[in-house]
């Protein structure tokens, strides 16, 4: 009997959830504060999930709209008879289009503008909008022959349908205005304005010449019940032979999909790292929470609860808080799609259809609590220690878990984030990484902040005034949480910091200012025979020919004596197939230029012998996708005539600069005799005479295209500015949550302070003295503790950018002019606040508020 | 008559600093059901010490402890947990009230600990008993010293307990304060027979119980020895 009732009837669960609701409803407040931290970084998550989501759909759901087909097949030069037969048993394309990039003029306007130039026939879009204005110019530009203009290059231009645009030799008249219609973006548009005309009157602008680049594109309606993915893998391998291509509709979106994954998953770190620093602030609010309600379990289990239960009812509220953040930063996270929407509105070519997803929203709350328990496991967990002799006797020892079951819970923990973050990213190898490197992050700057805190024990300075000595020792109390605090604002500082210098790294590396090239006018397809012609419209106007660089096309024909069509066929060849059919845009010159970097064999630079084979240069990306190293040999197919090459040298190129880099480079004395265009450059100083080149330029040679870069560098700008204006508001947060996180870890510590002042205080202490010591403690926290994230966040991403980017950076000034100080501030402003009532309270108040 | 509890030479120490400083040391004695029993001694002779051991929230270096017929070594801490659920009340110096539970409430977890339907009336009742009725809503911090103590009472007598610890349940209230709780003791010692263990320094108080066992430096002073005939 005694024994059973020893097991016997127990209060049930109900018991422990009102036990929870009655001890909570007290401290409401508090733990909506503890709660407060988790509540940014779910907001931010969800918002940045909800957006992947509404994407996602959204472009999946138009697919067909975006193509505006099925499918298309498209290449560069027009369909063979071996494509027309294809096409032909396809039931022919309904719509046919040649596209490419033109300058066009305005007769009675001025000005002049690079478009591009879609010349189309038969029905199309065959899916998806097409609006212009007025309305039924869309539907009659083709019979009248007239040209659809986009809108924005209407209004810079000050058209109005009937006005006229020419392209090449012919003056079409504008029918109306192109509003909506498949595949723009502003990005595009504002690049190169798409200027629809009919395909008949292509010929007439006398635009298609050798070495135009025309895109040749088919568009087909598929059969009902059709199955595309099955067409696409007959076909395709047919059409790459003819060196054509066949696009199912469903890869446009995936394409596009793709694009946008890699700045969302970013993005996705960024909104983790300020979860991760709000679960620090869960972590330390819980142990805070955990020392007070120490009387309160050990009262319970003297009454006799099991150490089950009042675990329980601890938990129960963690969970409840989690959850409670999780519901707010879901909301939260809805409320922000606005920001998101604003700036990938320029990026997309679709209207994106807002909904409410309900995978991220669950997503949010399931986040909300797992990282709740996860990081408020270890304070937790000790209410099982708690012995109930603490009702007895005050001032019990804490409890303190065995050193294995803290590193259980700590591999717990760890495995918990990074289950979380391999959720998120969808790939558990990133996500390994992405927590290794944050624990590595923890335990460097734990192992700093230990080390320091040793250095200042054995190098004591003795000589210090009493206050800043006293507050000095304050940090090696005992029970001090100096390690906690010096790790929790390190981490936040590193944080801040790290998005700074990543920012500063980024810069680097698409630095604009620094590499743009002394040219800032680039014409393209200036035939050999019209150099002469445009350096003379150059010279009057005082224009310098900065560079003229030739190009030949071509195409490999032989990689290392293997016929490019027998590799084409061979399934078991490993060569990246775009080596083979790609149309090599190739230049001769005796020098490297700045960009490039010998990094294997010997640069030959001119060819001066009769026979042999022609040494040539290879970027290292196309050597090593087309598995040829120096010596080996090539051979191209410079528009008919087969060329031997061998392999004499290999470049290392940085891409990155805007600056006309090649990946082929002949040596002198071969290919000047090959038909060839050239890219010419010069720098218009004033964009009045820049336009005034321009217009004239047009009007003397048609084909001749223009690439303004002062214009193209105004958008590129733009672009940026809306990034790394997305990239700041989520640092925002993380900022915000740190500040929530340090208000969380001051206060754990706050008991202990009030009861040291208070005792320094009766021993005679002033209230100045007093103030000061505090300060000073604070200061010296906030100091060491943001110093060594700053400069953590600066080893961090220097060794990332020598590591990875390969760039060096110089730091940016803010994270130690701005960052550290601030965090300094803000900590020694946010514990002086806490310690004010202490600092202002008599002794014996404190005292007898602390005895109970 | 039966005894409620048992002691047989019971020895606590606890070291500090690698010395060992013996707290208590060959402590026997045993308790009849239904009787009172005062620990007395001066401050620092382990009266407090003796009776967390005695109720089984400390485990002692050698000797046994029995309450209720079961031997408190060989339980674990919820099973120990849960015979002081059943069979044992509490009644401290500084009242050691839920903090964030309000009077009723407070009564009420020992009851609804064991699955106990209709907790709050029982609670009720009982605060009504100890005079507390208008004050069921408030929390611990809205009610004075003898108040608190009192619901505490209350709390300790809600599980119908078979013994009763207090640790200077008098300590912090005035002269006539502690009275009315010390006579509200008794009171239900003799309606529900519960037996009454008491540490404290007055001597009134000590001379009302059935024994006495006196404490110095650890060791009993003189074998029990009965105060009343
Ligand atoms: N955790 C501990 N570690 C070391 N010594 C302890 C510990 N707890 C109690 N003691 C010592 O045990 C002795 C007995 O303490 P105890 O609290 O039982 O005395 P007490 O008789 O209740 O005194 P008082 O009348 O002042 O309450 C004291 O000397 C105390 O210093
Ligand atoms: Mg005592």
């Amino acid at each position: 009997m005694k024994q059973n009732s020893v097991n016997g009837k127990r209060a049930g669960i109900s018991w422990l959830f009102r036990m929870a609701w009655r001890d909570g409803r007290a401290g409401l407040r508090r733990l909506a504060l503890f709660m407060s931290s988790i509540v940014l970084g779910i907001g931010a998550l969800v918002s940045i999930q909800n957006f992947g989501n509404t994407l996602e759909d959204t472009i999946a759901g138009q697919s067909r709209e975006l193509m505006g087909a099925d499918f298309l097949i498209d290449s560069d030069r027009p369909a063979n008879e071996v494509v027309q037969q294809l096409m032909d048993s396809l039931g022919g394309p309904a719509s046919r289009e040649v596209s490419f990039l033109s300058m066009a003029l305005f007769p009675g306007k001025e000005g002049s503008k690079l478009i591009r130039v879609r010349a189309l026939e038969g029905e199309y879009p065959l899916y998806g909008k097409l609006v212009s204005r007025p309305l039924a110019a869309s539907a009659a530009y083709q019979g009248e022959g007239r040209a659809l203009v986009d809108a924005t290059l209407m209004v810079q231009f000050g058209l109005q349908p009937g006005d006229s645009i020419k392209i090449g030799n012919k003056v079409f008249p504008v029918g109306g205005s192109l509003l909506e219609a498949p595949g723009n973006t502003v990005v595009s548009t504002s690049v190169a304005p798409a200027v629809w005309i009919p395909l008949r009157d292509l010929e007439a602008t006398g635009l298609v010449q050798t070495g135009s680049r025309l895109e040749y594109a088919y568009y087909f309606r598929a059969r009902e019940g059709q199955d595309l993915e099955r067409l696409y893998d007959q076909l395709d391998p047919l059409l790459d032979a003819e060196e054509a291509d066949m696009d199912l509709h469903t890869d446009t979106s995936q394409r596009l999909g793709r694009r946008f994954e890699n700045v969302g998953r970013f993005l996705k770190l960024v909104a983790f790292i300020a979860l991760l620093l709000g679960c620090l602030g869960i972590a330390s609010s819980v142990q805070l929470y955990m020392k007070e309600k120490r009387a309160f379990v050990a009262i319970l289990k003297c009454l006799g609860a099991s150490r089950r239960q009042t675990f329980f009812i601890f938990l129960i509220q963690v969970t409840a808080i989690g959850l409670a953040g999780g519901i707010l930063g879901s909301v939260l996270g809805l409320l922000l799609q606005e920001v998101f929407s604003g700036v990938a509105a320029d990026f997309l070519p679709v209207e994106l259809a807002w909904a409410i997803h309900w995978g991220p929203v669950l997503t949010g709350m399931g986040l909300g609590v797992v990282m709740a328990v996860l990081f408020g496991l270890l304070p937790l967990l000790s209410s099982w220690l708690v012995s109930p002799l603490s009702v007895l006797r005050i001032g019990q020892p804490d409890p303190v878990l065995s050193r294995w079951l803290t590193g259980a819970v700590l591999v717990v923990v760890a495995a918990g984030i990074w289950a979380v973050a391999a959720g998120l990213l969808q790939d558990p190898l990133r996500a390994l990484w992405f927590v290794a490197a944050t624990m590595a992050a923890f335990l460097v700057l734990g192992g700093m902040a230990w080390g320091g805190m040793r250095l200042i024990r054995r190098y004591f300075p003795h000589s210090w005034g009493y206050e800043a000595r006293q507050a000095l020792l304050n940090l090696f109390r005992p029970n001090n949480q100096t390690l906690v605090l010096v790790v929790a604002i390190g981490i936040g500082t590193f944080l801040i910091s790290t998005l700074y210098f990543t920012q500063d790294m980024l810069l680097a590396r698409a630095r604009l200012e620094d590499n743009t090239p002394s040219a800032n006018l680039i014409l393209l397809d200036v035939q050999a025979g019209q150099q002469e012609g445009v350096a003379g419209i150059m010279r009057p106007m005082g224009l310098p020919l900065v560079e003229n660089i030739p190009i030949v096309t071509m195409r490999l024909h032989q990689i290392s004596g293997r016929n490019v069509d027998d590799l084409r066929r061979d399934s078991t060849s490993t060569i990246n197939g775009w080596i083979l059919n790609h149309e090599f845009r190739v230049t001769y010159r005796d020098t490297l230029i700045a960009s490039e970097r010998l990094v294997a064999g010997e640069w030959v630079p001119r060819f001066v012998e009769t026979t042999g084979p022609i040494p040539i240069s290879l970027s290292d990306n196309v050597a090593r996708d087309a598995q040829v190293g120096v010596g080996d040999t090539l051979v191209f197919n410079v528009q008919g005539v087969l060329m031997d090459t061998r392999v004499a040298s290999i470049r290392e190129v940085d891409w990155g600069r805007l600056q006309l880099n090649f990946s082929v480079v002949f040596p002198t004395g071969v290919l000047e005799a090959a038909p060839r265009f050239h890219v010419m450059t010069t720098d218009a100083p004033e964009e009045a005479v820049s336009a005034r080149f321009q217009q004239e330029l047009v009007r003397a040679y048609p084909n001749v295209s223009v690439l303004d870069i002062r214009q193209l560098l105004g958008v590129v700008g733009d672009l940026l500015q809306k990034l790394s204006w997305v990239i700041r508001f989520m640092a925002f947060f993380s900022i915000l949550t740190g500040f929530i996180v340090l208000l969380g870890a001051v206060r754990t510590s706050r008991f202990q302070r009030i009861r040291e002042s208070v005792l320094l205080r009766t021993l005679g202490a002033s209230s100045r003295q007093l103030l000061k010591i505090t300060a000073l403690e604070y200061c010296f926290l906030g100091a060491i503790g943001s110093l060594m994230g700053v400069l953590l966040a600066l080893a961090g991403t220097q060794l990332l950018a020598y590591g990875l980017f390969e760039v060096s950076f110089v730091p940016s000034a803010i994270p130690f002019l701005v960052v550290f100080p601030l965090i300094s501030l803000a900590v020694l402003g946010i514990g002086l606040l806490n310690s004010r009532a202490v600092l202002r309270s008599p002794p014996l108040e404190v005292l007898r508020r602390e005895g109970v | 008559m039966s005894k409620i509890l048992n002691v047989d030479r019971l020895r606590k120490s606890y070291s500090s600093g690698g010395n060992d400083l013996t707290v208590l040391e060959g402590i026997s004695f045993a308790v009849p059901s239904g009787t009172t029993f005062a620990i007395v001694g001066p401050s620092g002779s382990g009266k407090t010490t003796l009776l967390g051991l005695c109720a089984g929230l400390d485990t002692p270096d050698s000797g046994t402890v029995e309450v209720c017929g079961q031997d408190l070594g060989s339980l674990t801490e919820d099973q120990r947990a849960a015979l002081r659920n059943e069979k044992v009340g509490f009644i401290f110096q500084n009242f050691q009230l839920l903090p964030t539970l309000t009077a009723l409430e407070n009564v009420s977890v020992p009851l609804e600990l064991q699955g106990f339907r209709g907790a709050g009336e029982t609670a009720r009742t009982l605060l009504q008993k100890v005079g507390l009725a208008d004050r069921t809503h408030h929390y611990p911090s809205q009610l004075s010293g003898g108040e608190q103590q009192r619901v505490a009472l209350a709390r300790a007598f809600a599980n119908r307990p078979e013994i009763l610890f207090a640790d200077e349940p008098t300590g912090n209230l005035d002269g006539h304060t502690g009275q009315r709780v010390v006579d509200l003791l008794f009171d239900l010692n003799q309606e529900a027979g519960t037996t009454l263990v008491i540490v404290t320094h007055d001597m009134e108080l000590a001379r009302r119980c059935d024994r006495i066992l006196r404490l110095q430096g650890g060791r009993m002073l003189e074998p029990e020895e009965p105060s009343k005939p």
